[in-house]
């Protein structure tokens, strides 16, 4: 394995483990704020206008 | 009816149709940063409309994720650098910590963890998300960062530490029970290992 620098005690792993858990539901908590309509509606404008503009051939 | 101007393999591997499946992790990654949801949908905007209008310089054959988030990360810090000047490092800044001491069968209560991931300065939130959260390689946080592999490790550590110190972690306060101060302070120290 890879823990060959400076002893990589199970103290210390499970440390890190228990914080990389908290790491992950602090961006699963990101994750789960409901998203707003305002990206959608973005993309569909964004989509649009390059449907509707001068649009020679794409590149 | 001007979809059939575009061409065919083009609307295939248009890399502009997977943003929209991109956006809830960018947008996650925006609330990383700032801790603030106004403020992170306010980049992930600017992000969608610069990654538009620059997909060009998209390489299909990479990670759009990563891409994105390196837009992302790049706007966020060129809009700090203007506000830095007055709210110097806030890394030093908040320097309170918690009342709230880890819970008796040593779990870290997630409220103390929040409380403390919010004290972190953005660069250290950024860091441990990328690495400890959204799954990203050291190589990828480090591409995306600007910075070498080294520094992404060494960052990494020093957030760990910031977050350790936080939750007094560093006072000998036990995480685990059974382990003593000693032990703790070694355990901080060394923090390396991979990302």
């Amino acid at each position: 394995m890879s823990s060959d620098r400076d002893e990589e005690t199970p103290r210390r792993q499970a440390m890190r483990a228990q914080i990389d858990e908290n790491l992950k539901r602090v961006y699963a908590a990101a994750l789960n704020e409901e998203l707003p309509d305002r990206f959608r509606d973005l993309l569909a404008q964004l989509k649009a206008a390059e449907g509707g503009a001068g649009k020679g051939d794409a590149s | 009816m001007s979809r059939a101007a575009v061409p065919v393999e083009a609307v295939q591997d248009d890399p502009r149709d997977r943003l929209a499946g991109a956006i809830p992790r960018l947008r996650a990654f925006a609330i990383s940063l700032t801790r603030d949801v106004t403020k992170a949908d306010d980049l992930v905007q600017e992000t969608i409309l610069k990654a538009w209008s620059n997909i060009d310089k998209f390489d299909p054959a990479t990670n759009l994720d990563a891409w994105l988030f390196t837009i992302l990360r790049n706007a966020f810090y060129s809009a700090l650098r203007k506000t830095r000047r007055e709210v110097q490092d806030s890394d030093g800044a908040f320097a309170a910590t918690l009342s709230e001491r880890p819970a008796h069968d040593g779990r870290l209560a997630f409220g103390d963890f929040q409380r403390a991931f919010d004290q972190l300065s953005p660069e250290h939130r950024e860091v441990l998300i990328l690495v400890g959260a959204s799954g990203f390689s050291c190589e990828e946080a480090a591409e995306m960062m600007g910075v070498a592999v080294g520094t992404v490790k060494s960052r990494a550590n020093r957030a760990r530490r910031r977050l350790a110190d936080l939750l007094h972690l560093a006072e000998g306060e036990d995480m685990f029970s059974g382990t003593d101060g000693a032990t703790q302070a070694v355990v901080l120290r060394g923090a390396t290992a991979a990302c």
